[in-house]
């Protein structure tokens, strides 16, 4: 397989190099499709965790016959451990709101909605401001598209684009059933392209550059940099922006503390990987994506504590609309309880494995869906520590 | 007319008298009251055109839509992991010492209420608060006690 040398590069938050408004004019300039076919050549998959190819997205949604479509950005931000798209709102807003009027044009919407995680709130004042002067550059240069601000209110589940959909429209964040998919039937039942802030700004960079300089980073199943934010037992906690494709032991040996034993890659949702399995873990589409949360575990963690934290999380979060996951996330929580405390034996982890496993088929949503990857990784990784 | 009803005509007035306008409504009154009682919700419903049950059932939902009264001051602590690691239980234990409550409790000069709530987003800058919007990161608890004794402050002038 493909593997690359961790480099750290700096094109998301570098703002000397990025004239906005000039990218923006540019990109205008070309038709939707062509547009279109920039992004899908460039390779960029999006980079809120699962991966489907941006340019693709857009071209199902620009297909749709509607009147009515719309962009809609996600910072709803919530999986634990990723903090980057608070700080590229923050730096580089403008980056962002560049991909969504991009967007629009491609797909043909006039409409474009960020909706900003409630813990978040602390930024809003200055996103509006910025938001109203680009509305107003757009508007000078009869560009007929326009960026909004929604808020959310401290519910995880509404990042799942579908509960996203729902709490704009005034009701509980609970995913809907797909198909459709929000390309056909999204915001109102609009088609709609959601897209993480992420990808946004990697849209304005491909368009600023052209899809052969994106292309130039990364794997041919993993284009381009990434944005990862570090955390947890390592002496540089913070967001590094980094090429894709990396093995996960390079990554340990740039950001460690000399005694990693484990790297929780993906969040809460995401994979465990323990010490001996860093050579051949890579960090990418083709090994274990991530949405860009790498926590870092040492040896005087308790990865009991880990999971029970994990899983108290998804038990608190989880919508509650579908019994695998509702009654799963509690049952998996209490039974490792129940295994530390001695109330059941080693053995009752295989009966929880089996639930985790029936949570990934039967649940209705990517977060029923993703509990089995902790649980499981953590599980099998360390097993004694859960019983002792 | 009493001053929530005042404030959802008002909400109601600058985001659409449309469904679409639930969530920046109720929390347009959160902002200002903290939380949302029974009479601010029949007023919503009726100025949307909703029923009351549907207004409380978006609003139970979301963690920062409290339905019950909450202090002046709303603080939450990150309690997942990162901020685990970097020492939230000794912040916890930090305010409940100066609040003289227990986490989800008001103080009874309901000048304060202290919940935990999960990821913030601050995980290479942990441990962190909220303070109603405000962030505070990288706390020690002798920050812990500097920022809330000036929240303190300013409640009593
Ligand atoms: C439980 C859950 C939470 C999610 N949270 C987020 C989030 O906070 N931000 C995000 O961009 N995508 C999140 N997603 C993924 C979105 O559903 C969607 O795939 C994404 O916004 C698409 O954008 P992208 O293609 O640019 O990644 C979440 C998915 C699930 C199942
Ligand atoms: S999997 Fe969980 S979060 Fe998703 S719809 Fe079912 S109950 Fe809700």
């Amino acid at each position: 397989m493909e593997t690359k040398v961790i480099k750290k590069v700096d094109t998301i938050f570098d703002v000397v190099e990025c004239n906005y408004i000039q990218v923006l004019e540019k990109t205008l300039a070309k038709t939707a499709d062509e547009i279109i076919l920039d992004i899908i050549d460039s390779g960029l998959k999006g980079r809120g965790g699962a991966g489907f190819p941006t340019g693709l997205k857009w071209k199902f949604t620009k297909n749709e016959e509607n009147a009515v479509k719309y962009v809609i950005c996600n910072a709803d931000e919530g999986e634990p451990g990723t903090f980057k798209d608070r700080e590229i709102l923050d730096r580089v807003p403008e980056k962002v709101f560049t991909g969504m009027a991009i967007c629009g044009y491609a797909i043909g919407a006039k409409e474009g909605y960020i909706y900003l995680r409630g813990e978040y709130n602390f930024l809003k004042q200055d996103l509006q401001m910025k938001i109203d002067l680009f509305n107003s550059q757009l508007a000078d240069r009869d560009f007929d598209f326009k960026v909004f601000l929604r808020s959310g209110s401290g519910a995880y589940i509404c990042g799942e684009e579908s509960a996203l959909f729902d709490s704009m429209e005034g009701l509980r964040g609970e995913p809907r059933n797909k198909p459709p998919y929000p390309t056909v039937a999204g915001y109102n039942l609009k088609p709609t392209a959601i897209n993480n802030v992420e990808t946004l700004v990697y849209v304005t960079m491909i368009c600023r550059m052209g899809p052969e300089s994106f292309k130039a980073l990364g794997t041919k199943d993993s284009r381009g940099s990434k944005v990862f934010s570090v955390s947890g037992d390592t002496p540089t906690p913070g967001i590094y922006e980094l090429e894709l494709g990396m093995p996960l032991n390079q990554f340990v040996d740039e950001f460690g503390d000399g005694d990693t034993k484990a790297v929780q890659v993906g969040g809460a949702s995401g994979h465990c990987v323990p010490r001996k399995k860093y050579n051949d873990t890579i960090i990418g589409f083709e090994g274990i994506p991530t949405g860009g949360s790498m926590m870092i575990f040492n040896s005087t963690r308790s990865m009991y504590n880990v999971l029970h934290d994990y899983l108290e999380f998804f038990t608190e979060e989880s919508c509650g609309q579908c019994t695998p996951c509702r009654v799963g996330c509690q049952q998996l929580l209490k039974g490792i309880e129940a295994v530390k405390k001695g109330d059941k034996k080693p053995s009752y982890l295989e009966d929880l494995k089996k639930l985790a496993a029936t949570m990934k088929i039967a649940s209705k949503c990517g977060l029923g869906q993703s509990v089995s990857n902790p649980f499981n990784s953590i599980v099998d990784n360390f097993r004694e520590e859960i019983i002792y | 007319m009493s001053s929530t009803e005042t404030l959802v005509k008002d909400l109601v007035s600058k985001y659409g008298k449309s469904r679409n306008s639930l969530m920046p409504v109720l929390q347009g009154i959160v902002q200002e009251e903290r939380y949302l009682s029974e009479e601010a919700m029949i007023f919503i419903a009726k100025e949307l055109d909703l029923s009351a049950a549907d207004v409380y059932g978006t609003a139970s939902f979301y963690t920062f839509l409290d339905t019950v009264p909450r202090g002046k001051n709303i603080i939450r602590v990150c309690k997942t992991i990162s901020c685990h690691m970097t020492g939230k239980d000794l912040i916890i234990e930090t305010l409940e010492d100066i609040l003289k409550v227990k986490v989800g409790q008001t103080t009874h000069d309901k000048n304060f209420t202290l919940l935990t709530a999960n990821c913030l987003g601050w995980c290479h800058k942990g441990p962190v608060m909220l303070i109603n919007d405000e962030v505070y990161p990288e706390l020690t608890p002798s920050r812990t006690t500097e920022i809330v004794e000036e929240y303190m402050k300013n409640a009593t002038h």
